[in-house]
């Protein structure tokens, strides 16, 4: 594993900043450098939330390149096809399904993309495309909030990583009474649940 | 022990380390987190002040007393603090004093992009930029002992990618940290009380010690030649360091992380043995002029911009630019479509919702301010026409009304927060009364300091590290400033909000303030509520509810008869605020029991 640049996308309060978190402990539990880089301030008021994180033996710029990136995790369905253009042609996009309407659709004229239309700006890129019921699943299991460790857990299937080093570094990062319910949805974005 | 620390929590450990013992700040981002760390640590006492200037001079006193001092700010909040910077720099420190400025390149969440290191070669004090998180925690212990050394105040400045990014950082075992006594303040006017006939002694020492400071610039580690392929040598810091380093992958660097004074020596001898010297750095061409008049034909502007933040894509353009060998760019993505934007709208149960709907619908004018309610700039609000810098709304008011064009006409009224108004709102509320002013203004007191996070202020009664305190009281400051007619109202009442915003506009003859109140939904002291939900047979698509504004609300089916689409409630969304529900002409949105 030389370099892994990886690009985490969503809307403010999804747990965006929390995941990518998780990521760089990852990277940094295998023995890499690992930076992440994400913007505050403004997006959190339900504005577009994106964070970069890196691995490699040395890692410089904090964040990837247009067209280089190689895994694009997008928390929201709409988002994925935003931020598609970051991803390298053939790299990895995880898409999940849970679709959070902008306000510019709600006061306005702009209307919510067909499913068709973002699956095709996505495909123009990869075809490397997972789509995860991230919400859906994390509801079956009572907390609507794991939905993003969900996510992570599909982000794990894809990298050779041993998934008991990211379940320690997810267990760290959220309170005690919640450990058991990450640890299963870890498992089913891991296992590809639906 | 290795940690993976964002540049903000290593520059709060490094001043940890330092044995800083007093923290002064105003929230403002991407500086926030550095005070917010120092305050969970021991033997700091970490404050938000109620304004920079506030709290450079705070930390000035601080190190004049002999304490190891830590003032932190947002780009623009050392425009508040440079009366102060001035003449720190004339004064000098006893105690290490460090400022650190967080800069925003691409303004992610400012008015503006700046470049402090400015303020460096303007005031005369060294100046840090460090380029990861290690080099933050490392640079503030350094500027404190380089402060002690040479009597001055450091200057430390980061940007956004460096503030916010998260890198990995060796810090001591064990806690590292050991509390300093304080040093003796020992009487010296002729340096600490800045008359000008101190002043006039006072500046060529200035001078000499900048001098010296160039001096000990060309041996510090913190600036280091790294020697690669010599037809390109590469000047830069910060992030752009970073970004360069990758893009200019093999050639050589001098890498600065003291951006002022320069070490003129070093950079000849880095610049006498590469055939061209390019400066890559962000904003203002800082270095490139400093190299240039030093009769050095550096080039940086004519290749990388002088807006914006800088990415590795940027970099990579500029090499493209120079002509170094870049290799082909990914095939590039046929910009198909173009998803909707998300922009920034307020919380669901925001309590600023019910004045910008009033606002709008009253076609006033509106004087803006910074905080949370800038967002009544966009749609579906269009209620602010300026917008300007902290506590500005009061004095533009003030202007409009002074020079007659506040009329029947135009009706003007200013708009700022309860953090605000103890930030910069206060001299200029003075000003209006003590001028005989007659500006309609609305104080939006949310108990908080929104925008950069929920901090706390002189108005909530808390401070940052948790104790109770003094609670100032917004109505009986306004009124003993002069103002005889101020009107409270509950920020979750639309109509009443309507109603006190009129009858503050009836009076034209003299100052009228209105304070709405109503808890931040982020607070803990936020009402419990319900849920709201839409009765879809009463409701019609008349789409009045969608002035509020709210990303609750979403567009459902079209009616039968108005071909326009009902309103829907998010019930993941909603808080039950209810200024949905009062401004439904229908009786369409009720409560829901939960
Ligand atoms: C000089 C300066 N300091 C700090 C900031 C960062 N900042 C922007 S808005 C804001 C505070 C807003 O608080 P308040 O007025 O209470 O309004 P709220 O966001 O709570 O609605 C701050 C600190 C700034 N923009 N300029």
């Amino acid at each position: 594993m030389t370099k892994t640049d990886f690009l985490l996308a969503g809307v403010g309060g999804q747990g965006v900043l929390t995941a990518s978190d998780i990521v760089a402990e990852v990277g940094m539990a295998v023995g890499l450098d690992a930076k992440k880089s994400e913007i505050h301030g403004f997006s959190q008021r339900g504005g577009v939330v994106e964070s970069h994180v890196r691995w490699g033996e040395h890692v410089a710029a904090p964040m990837g390149e247009r067209g280089r990136i190689d895994y694009l995790l997008a928390f929201e369905l709409m988002e994925s096809a935003r931020w598609i253009e970051f991803l390298k042609p053939g790299g990895v996009v995880i898409v999940n399904r849970q679709r959070i309407l902008p306000m510019s659709a709600t006061v306005g004229d702009a209307v919510y993309p067909e499913d068709a239309v973002i699956e095709k700006a996505l495909r123009a890129v990869t075809d490397r495309i997972i789509y995860v019921d991230g919400l859906e699943v994390a509801k079956g299991l009572g907390n609507k909030n794991l939905a993003n460790t969900v996510l992570l857990g599909a982000l794990s299937r894809e990298l050779n990583v041993d998934p008991e080093t990211w379940l320690d570094v997810v267990v760290q990062r959220v309170p005690k009474k919640y450990v058991e319910e990450n640890k299963k949805a870890f498992w089913s974005g891991r296992m590809g649940t639906k | 022990m290795k940690r993976i620390l964002s540049g903000n929590e290593a520059i709060a450990y490094g001043a940890y380390l330092a044995g800083v013992r007093y923290a002064s700040a105003y929230p403002g981002t991407p500086s926030t987190e550095i005070l917010e760390n120092l305050a969970r640590m021991s033997d700091v006492r970490a404050e938000w002040a109620s304004n920079e200037k506030v709290a450079l001079d705070a930390v000035a006193g601080a190190s004049y007393g002999g304490a190891r001092a830590l003032a932190a700010m947002k780009h623009v909040g050392l425009n508040v603090a440079s009366e102060s910077l001035f003449y720190l720099a004339y004064s000098g420190v006893n105690g290490g004093l460090v400022l650190i400025s967080a800069d925003d390149p691409g303004a992610f969440s400012s008015q503006n992009e700046q470049d402090n290191r400015n303020y460096a070669r303007f005031a005369k004090v060294p100046c840090f930029e460090p380029s990861d998180s290690q080099e933050c925690m490392d640079y503030v212990l350094l500027a404190f002992d380089l402060s002690e050394q040479f009597d001055t105040p450091v200057l430390v400045r980061t940007t956004t990618r460096i503030s916010h990014s998260k890198s990995v950082v060796q810090i001591p075992e064990g806690d590292g940290h050991e509390p300093r006594p304080l040093k003796a303040f020992v009487r010296d006017p002729a340096k600490y009380a800045m008359i000008p006939a101190n002043a006039r002694r006072r500046h060529p020492v200035v001078e000499e010690r900048l001098r010296k400071l160039a001096e000990w610039a060309e041996t510090a580690s913190v600036n280091r030649i790294e020697w690669g392929k010599k037809n390109i040598g590469i000047v830069a810091s910060s992030v752009a360091y970073q970004y360069a380093h990758e893009i200019f992958d093999g050639y050589s660097f001098l890498k600065l992380g003291m951006s002022y004074p320069l070490p003129e020596k070093l950079i000849r001898q880095f610049a006498a043995q590469v055939d061209k010297v390019v400066v890559v750095e962000e904003l203002d061409p800082f270095y490139e002029t400093e190299i240039r008049a030093m009769g050095i034909p550096a080039v940086g502007k004519e290749y990388f911009p002088r807006s914006n933040e800088f990415s590795l894509s940027v970099v990579r353009d500029g090499a493209r630019k120079l002509g170094v060998e870049m290799g082909p760019d990914p095939a590039p993505v046929a910009a198909a479509f173009q998803p909707p934007a998300r922009l920034p709208a307020l919380c669901p149960g925001c309590p600023h919702r019910s004045t910008f709907y009033t606002l709008k619908k009253m076609k006033l004018y509106v004087a803006g301010d910074i905080g949370c309610y800038a967002i009544g700039v966009l749609p579906p609000f269009n209620a602010i026409d300026t917008v300007s810098c902290m506590g500005a709304s009061f004095g533009v008011a003030h202007g409009i009304d002074a020079a007659g064009a506040n009329s029947a006409k135009q009706r003007w009224v200013a708009v700022l927060g309860d953090s605000t108004f103890f930030h910069a709102g206060l001299p200029a509320l003075a000003n209006i009364v003590y001028n005989r002013g007659a500006s309609t203004l609305l104080i939006l007191d949310n108990d908080t300091t929104g925008m950069t996070g929920q901090q706390e202020n002189p108005g909530t009664g808390r401070t940052l590290q948790g104790a109770k305190t003094q609670k100032i009281d917004i109505e009986a400051v306004v009124r003993a400033m002069g103002v005889q007619d101020v009107f409270i109202v509950d920020a979750f009442d639309e109509p009443a909000v309507e109603a006190t915003i009129k009858k503050a506009l009836a009076i034209t003859d003299r100052p009228s303030v209105v304070i709405s109140k109503g808890p931040c939904v982020f607070l803990d002291q936020y009402p419990e509520k319900y849920v709201d939900e839409v009765d879809q047979d009463k409701c019609n698509g008349c789409s009045l509810c969608f002035r509020v504004g709210c990303p609750g609300l979403y567009k459902g089916e079209l009616d039968a008869k108005t071909k326009k689409p009902k309103a829907l409630i998010d019930p993941l969304l909603c808080i039950g605020c209810d200024v949905c529900l009062q401004v439904c002409p229908r009786d369409a949105i009720h409560r829901v029991d939960s």
